[in-house]
C-alpha cells in the first residue's frame, strides 16, 4: 500500500513531470492559452501514459535491452496515433484547435522516460499507477497554467469549454472580469515561459519550507 | 535451440511492429466514416455561414482551377451554391500569401450579382492576441464585407483607414486586415471568377453549370 501512495505522490509533486523533470514543455507551453485546451492535451498525454507504461511493463520480460528504446517509440507512437484519431472521430472542435500537439505528445519525454524508468522494472499495476499519476500531475500544471493565461490575458476561465463537453459546456465558461482588454503577454509564448516559471518557483518554494 | 541475440531483437522488433500496425489500423478502419463526416459537417457549416438556400450537394460539386491568384499560383477549390440547378453563388476557397506570417487560407462568397457574400478565415498564422481578430469567433470584424462589391466602396477606398480607404485596422496589427482586404478585392476584381459563363477567361471550362 505504502509503495502506491508513494507511486501517487512521486508523480503528482515529488517528481512531478513539468515542475521538477520539467519535461514535456513544448506541448505545455504551446497549448496552455486556455484551460480547455489544456484539459484536452493533460486528458490525451495521460492516456497515452497509462497505456505505454502498462504495455511496456506487461512485456518487460521479453523485451531485449539492445531494442528497448526503439520498441518503446514503436508503442509511444502507436498509442498516440490511436488517440488522435479517436480524437479526431469523438472531439473533432477540440482537435483543430490542439491540431499539430497531439502527434507532437509522442515527442514529449516524459512518457519514454517513465516507460524506461519506471515501466520496464515494474510489475504492470505499479506502472499504470504511476501513469496515471504523472499523467494527472502533468495535467495538473497544464491546467494551473492554462487558467492563469487564461484569466490574465483575456479574464476568463473555461471559455469554449463546449469544445469538451457539448452544449453542457456553454453556461460553463465564466467571464471573470467584464470588459477586460487583455495582456497580450499571458498569451504569447514569453507568458507561458513565465507562468511556468512562477509555478515552479511556488513549488520550490513549499518545498524549502518543509522540515 | 538457441537464438542468435540479433534475430531475437529483429524478431522482437517484428512482433512489436505487427502489434502496433495492427491496432493502429484497427482504430483508423473503425473511426474512418465518423472523421469523414465530422469533415464534411464542419466545411457545411462554414459554407453555410456565408450562403443559404442551396438544393446541390455543394460538397460533391466543388470543382478545381489552377490559376494565378494574388501572384501566385495556386488551385483554388469553387464550390457552386445552386438552386433549382440554377448557379447563384460561388464559394471560393484562396489563399493569400502575404500574411503577418505567411499564408492565410480565405472563403469567399460571391454571388452571380457580383456582391460578396461574406469572407471567413479557414487557417492562418496571425498573431495570436492582434491579427487574429479575422476569425469570427474572435471579432466581428470579418463581417463586414457582406454586401460589398467593386463599386461599393469604389476602387480608392477599397484599402484599410490607415491607407486610406474605408476598413478598419487593428491596433498593433495592420498587415492581417490588409491583407484581407486586398485579398478579397483581388477575388472581385479578377472578372473571370465571377463570370462563369465566360469560359475562355475564366479557365472554368470544366465547370458543372
Amino acid at each position: 500500500m505504502e509503495d502506491y501512495l508513494k507511486i501517487a505522490k512521486n508523480g503528482l509533486w515529488d517528481n512531478n513531470q513539468a515542475l521538477v523533470a520539467l519535461l514535456g514543455l513544448c506541448p505545455l507551453l504551446a497549448v496552455t492559452n486556455n484551460i480547455v485546451n489544456a484539459i484536452g492535451l493533460g486528458l490525451a498525454t495521460t492516456f497515452v501514459l497509462i497505456a505505454s507504461n502498462t504495455t511496456v511493463s506487461i512485456f518487460r520480460h521479453h523485451i531485449s535491452k539492445e531494442v528497448r528504446i526503439p520498441i518503446f517509440v514503436l508503442l509511444i507512437a502507436a498509442f498516440v496515433t490511436i488517440v488522435e484519431l479517436l480524437m479526431q472521430s469523438y472531439f473533432y472542435d477540440l482537435y483543430l484547435i490542439l491540431g499539430i500537439f497531439v502527434p507532437l505528445i509522442v515527442t514529449n519525454c516524459a512518457i519514454l522516460g517513465r516507460a524506461e524508468a519506471f515501466a520496464s522494472k515494474n510489475s504492470w499495476d505499479k506502472s499504470a499507477l504511476d501513469g496515471l499519476m504523472m499523467g494527472l500531475g502533468f495535467s495538473l500544471v497544464l491546467i494551473i497554467l492554462g487558467a492563469m493565461r487564461e484569466l490574465v490575458g483575456g479574464g476568463t476561465l473555461f471559455a469554449q469549454s463546449s469544445l469538451l463537453l457539448g452544449t453542457l459546456g456553454e453556461s460553463l465558461s465564466i467571464s471573470v472580469v467584464d470588459d477586460y482588454q487583455g495582456t497580450l503577454l499571458a498569451i504569447l509564448p514569453p507568458g507561458a515561459f513565465i507562468g511556468l516559471g512562477l509555478i515552479v518557483a511556488v513549488k520550490n518554494f513549499i518545498d524549502l519550507k518543509k522540515p | 535451440m538457441v537464438i542468435h541475440p540479433i534475430l531475437k531483437s529483429g524478431l522482437l522488433l517484428l512482433i512489436f511492429t505487427a502489434f502496433s500496425v495492427f491496432f493502429v489500423t484497427f482504430t483508423q478502419e473503425r473511426t474512418k466514416v465518423q472523421i469523414k463526416h465530422n469533415e464534411n459537417q464542419l466545411l457545411i457549416k462554414r459554407l453555410g455561414e456565408l450562403v443559404s438556400g442551396y438544393d446541390n450537394d455543394i460538397l460533391k460539386d466543388k470543382f478545381f482551377r489552377q490559376t494565378t491568384l494574388h501572384g501566385v499560383r495556386q488551385k483554388i477549390g469553387i464550390y457552386p451554391a445552386k438552386k433549382n440547378n440554377q448557379v447563384f453563388a460561388y464559394l471560393i476557397e484562396h489563399t493569400y500569401p502575404n500574411g503577418y506570417n505567411g499564408n492565410i487560407r480565405l472563403l469567399t462568397g460571391v454571388g452571380i450579382d457580383k456582391k460578396l457574400l461574406g469572407v471567413r478565415v479557414i487557417t492562418h498564422k496571425e498573431t495570436p492576441g492582434l491579427g487574429d481578430k479575422v476569425e469570427l469567433r474572435k471579432s466581428d470584424w470579418i463581417k463586414q464585407f457582406s454586401g460589398l462589391s467593386l463599386l461599393n466602396p469604389n476602387k480608392n477606398n477599397w484599402k484599410v483607414r490607415s491607407d486610406g480607404g474605408v476598413f478598419d485596422a487593428f491596433t498593433g496589427a495592420t498587415i492581417t486586415p490588409r491583407a484581407i482586404v486586398t485579398a478579397t478585392y483581388q477575388i472581385l476584381h479578377k472578372p473571370c471568377l465571377l463570370k462563369p459563363e465566360d469560359k475562355v477567361c475564366l479557365e472554368y471550362d470544366n465547370a458543372p453549370q
